[in-house]
C-alpha cells in the first residue's frame, strides 16, 4: 500500500486557515521577547477533527487562542469561515468567539452555577430569553448524558463529569467550530476515552469541525482524521492521521509516537540496540502492515523466505482513525543474503519498514 | 445600675449600629467598585488603565495607612461642611465611611483576585463583554469572599465606632468613655464592652454563615 500524497483542503472546505502565523511575545523589561509561533501555515478541513499534537512549550495553546482572537497574531493571518479574525473589533471579536465553542483541560465551570445555569451561560450572554434557554440547555444535557445532574454544582461532579458539561456548554450556541485546549489531560485513561467517543459523536452528528490540541498521541490516534505536528513553534509534518502514524517523517513525530504502547520496545532490547552491524549481529526492524496484509498469515511466510530464525521482539495491533494497522517489530540474522531475502518478501508483501538498529 | 444608664446603654447600642451600618452601606457602594477597578485594571486586564491603578492604588495605601484617630481629626473641616457639626452620631458617619472605602476596597480587589483566570478566559471565549465578565463572573463567583470581605468590614467599623466615641462621635464608646471612664462607672465600662464583644460575635458568626452557603466550591452541605 502506498501513501497518497497529503491533500490540504482547498481553500473554500477550511474551516479554519493559519496562513504564514507567527506571535511574538514581547519580552519585559530585561528578558528577551519570545517567538512562540514562527510562520504557521495550516488548513482545517470543515467537518474534520484535526489535532495538533506537540510537546509542552511547542506552542499549541498561542495557536488555538489565535482561532478565536484570545490571542492577536504578530505577523499572518488567520481565516475563521473566511473572515480574518486579526480585523475584526472587539463587537466583531464577541460575535466570532459566539460561534467558536472552546473546552478546556481545568474544565473552568462557575464553581457559583449549577451544572444547568453553567450550560446557560454562555446563551445568557448572548442575551437569550429564559424560555428558549431551557429549551435549548434540556437536550444539550442530554446529548452528554446528564440530565439528571442539572441541579448539580460543579464539585459534587467527577473530572469526566465536568469535562461533559464543559462540552455541552461550548455546545450551547450551536457553534460550527469547536476548540479543545487539552481537554482530556486532566483525565484518567478510560474517562479519556469517554470524552473522545463524546467528540466523535458530535462530529459525526452535528457535523461540527473540532480542532483540538494535545500533548497526547493516544488522544490524535484516537478521533482526529488529520494531525499537525508542531514543535518549537513550527509545523513539522502535516497530514492524514494514518499515514503520520504509519509513516512518520520528522525526529519530533517519531520521538512522540515511540511513547505509544505496542511502539515501546524492551528496555533490555533498546538499550543494547547499536547503530551499525558487526559480523554476527542481528537486525532489529519495525515492520508496518495494514489492509489485506493485516490478515494474511504473515510471520509464517516471513520465517519461510528469510529461512532463518526470525524472533518477534514488539507487536501491536491497533486502529487508527477506524483504519486497521499492525506493527510488529522482529530481528533476523543481519547478513547480507538473509536481509536481502527479508527486504525481498518486504517488498513483495508491500510492508513498510524501518531499520531500528543492531543487537548482538 | 439604674434603668437611666440602662437605657442609654440601649440607645448608645443603637447609635452604634446606625453608624456602622451607615457607614458600612456607603463605604462599599463607593469601596467596592473600587476594589472592583483595582482587581481589573492592570495591564492586559479587563479593563486596562496601569497608570490609573497605580495612582488609585497609592491612595488607597495612603488613606489606610493613616491611623484612624488622625483621619477623624485631619476632616472636621469636612464633617462640618457635610453635617453642618463635628460632634455626634451623624458626624461620626463621615470619618467612619472615609476609613472604610479603602478597607473594603482592598478586600474586594482581593477577593477578585483570587479567582481562576481560566474563568475570565471561558467567558473571553464565550464572547462575553467586560461587563458581563465583572457581573456574571467575577462577582458571583466571588460571593463567599465578598461576604466575609463585607463582615470584616462590619466588625472593623464596630471597633473604629467605638473610637471615634474619645472625639464625642456618640454610641457605645462614647457612653464608655463619658461614664465609664471620666466618672468612673467600671460596670458601665464592663457593660458596654460585653455588649460591643456580642454584638462583633453576631456579625461573625452571620457572615461565616452566609459565606458558607454561598460557598459551592466544596462538597460540604
Ligand atoms: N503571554 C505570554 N508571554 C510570554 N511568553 C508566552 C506567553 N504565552 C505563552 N508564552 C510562551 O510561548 C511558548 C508556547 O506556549 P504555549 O502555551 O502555546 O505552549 P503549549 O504548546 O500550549 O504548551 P503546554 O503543552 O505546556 O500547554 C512557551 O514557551 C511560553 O512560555
Ligand atoms: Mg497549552
Amino acid at each position: 500500500m502506498s501513501v497518497s500524497a497529503y491533500q490540504a483542503p482547498a481553500r473554500a472546505d477550511a474551516a479554519v486557515i493559519f496562513d504564514g502565523v507567527s506571535k511574538h511575545f514581547p519580552g519585559s523589561g530585561k528578558s528577551d521577547g519570545f517567538t512562540a509561533l514562527d510562520n504557521v501555515s495550516l488548513s482545517v478541513g470543515r467537518g474534520s477533527i484535526t489535532g495538533i499534537i506537540g510537546r509542552s512549550g511547542a506552542g499549541k495553546s498561542t495557536l488555538i487562542r489565535l482561532v478565536n482572537g484570545l490571542e492577536k497574531p504578530t505577523g499572518g493571518k488567520v481565516l475563521v469561515d473566511g473572515v480574518d479574525v486579526g480585523a475584526l473589533d472587539e463587537a466583531g471579536l464577541r460575535e466570532l468567539r459566539r460561534s467558536v465553542g472552546m473546552i478546556f483541560q481545568h474544565f473552568n465551570l462557575l464553581s457559583s452555577r449549577t451544572v444547568f445555569d453553567n450550560v446557560a451561560l454562555p446563551l445568557e450572554i448572548a442575551g437569550m430569553n429564559k424560555s428558549a434557554i431551557e429549551k435549548r440547555v434540556r437536550p444539550l444535557l442530554d446529548l452528554v448524558g446528564l440530565a439528571d445532574k442539572h441541579g448539580r454544582y460543579p464539585s459534587e461532579l467527577s473530572g469526566g463529569q465536568k469535562q461533559r458539561i464543559g462540552i455541552a456548554r461550548a455546545l450551547s450556541t450551536e457553534p460550527k467550530l469547536l476548540l479543545s485546549d487539552e481537554a482530556t489531560s486532566a483525565l484518567d485513561p478510560e474517562t479519556t476515552q469517554s470524552i473522545l467517543e463524546l467528540l466523535k459523536r458530535i462530529n459525526a452528528d452535528l457535523g461540527l469541525t473540532v480542532l483540538l490540541i494535545t500533548h497526547e498521541m493516544e488522544v490524535v490516534k484516537a478521533v482526529t482524521s488529520d494531525v499537525a505536528v508542531i514543535d518549537h513553534g513550527r509545523i513539522v509534518e502535516r497530514g492524514h492521521t494514518f499515514d503520520v502514524f504509519t509513516h512518520p517523517k520528522h525526529e519530533t513525530t517519531r520521538a512522540m509516537l515511540s511513547g505509544l504502547p505496542g511502539s515501546k520496545l524492551p528496555d533490555a532490547v533498546s538499550r543494547a540496540l547499536k547503530p551499525q552491524a558487526v559480523a554476527g549481529d542481528r537486525a532489529v526492524v519495525r515492520l508496518t502492515f495494514f489492509g489485506a496484509a493485516a490478515e494474511r498469515p504473515l510471520i509464517s511466510q516471513l520465517i519461510k523466505s528469510v529461512g532463518a530464525e526470525v524472533n518477534i521482539i514488539a507487536g501491536t495491533i491497533d486502529e487508527i482513525g477506524g483504519r486497521p494497522y499492525g506493527s510488529l517489530v522482529v530481528a533476523y540474522r543481519a547478513d547480507a543474503e538473509t536481509a536481502g531475502r527479508a527486504e525481498r518478501f518486504f517488498t513483495e508483501n508491500g510492508l513498510v519498514t524501518e531499520v531500528l538498529g543492531y543487537v548482538a | 445600675m439604674s434603668p437611666d444608664i440602662l437605657l442609654k446603654i440601649w440607645g448608645a447600642t443603637l447609635d452604634t449600629l446606625y453608624m456602622v451600618a451607615a457607614a458600612g452601606l456607603i463605604g462599599s457602594l463607593i469601596g467596592g467598585p473600587i476594589g472592583i477597578f483595582l482587581a481589573t485594571s492592570g495591564k492586559g486586564e479587563l479593563f486596562p488603565a496601569p497608570m490609573t491603578n497605580r495612582i488609585v492604588g497609592l491612595i488607597v495605601n495612603a488613606a489606610r495607612s493613616t491611623p484612624f484617630i488622625i483621619l477623624v481629626v485631619a476632616i472636621i473641616p469636612f464633617t462640618r461642611l457635610l453635617t453642618g457639626t463635628s460632634i455626634g452620631t451623624k458626624a461620626a458617619i463621615v470619618p467612619l465611611t472615609i476609613a472604610t472605602i479603602p478597607f473594603v476596597a482592598r478586600l474586594v480587589e482581593a477577593a477578585i483576585r483570587e479567582i481562576d483566570k481560566g474563568l475570565i478566559e471561558a467567558a473571553r471565549a464565550m464572547g462575553a463583554t467586560p461587563m458581563q465578565i465583572v457581573f456574571k463572573v467575577l462577582l458571583a463567583e466571588a460571593r463567599p469572599a465578598l461576604t466575609m470581605a463585607l463582615t470584616m468590614t462590619a466588625v472593623s467599623l464596630i471597633g473604629y465606632s467605638a473610637m471615634v466615641g474619645a472625639v464625642g462621635g456618640g454610641g457605645l464608646g462614647d457612653l464608655g468613655i463619658r461614664y465609664g471612664y471620666q466618672r468612673f462607672m467600671p460596670d458601665v465600662m464592663l457593660v458596654v464592652v460585653i455588649v460591643l464583644i456580642v454584638l462583633v460575635q453576631i456579625v461573625q458568626s452571620a457572615g461565616d454563615g452566609l459565606a458558607r452557603r454561598f460557598d459551592r466550591r466544596s462538597r460540604k452541605n
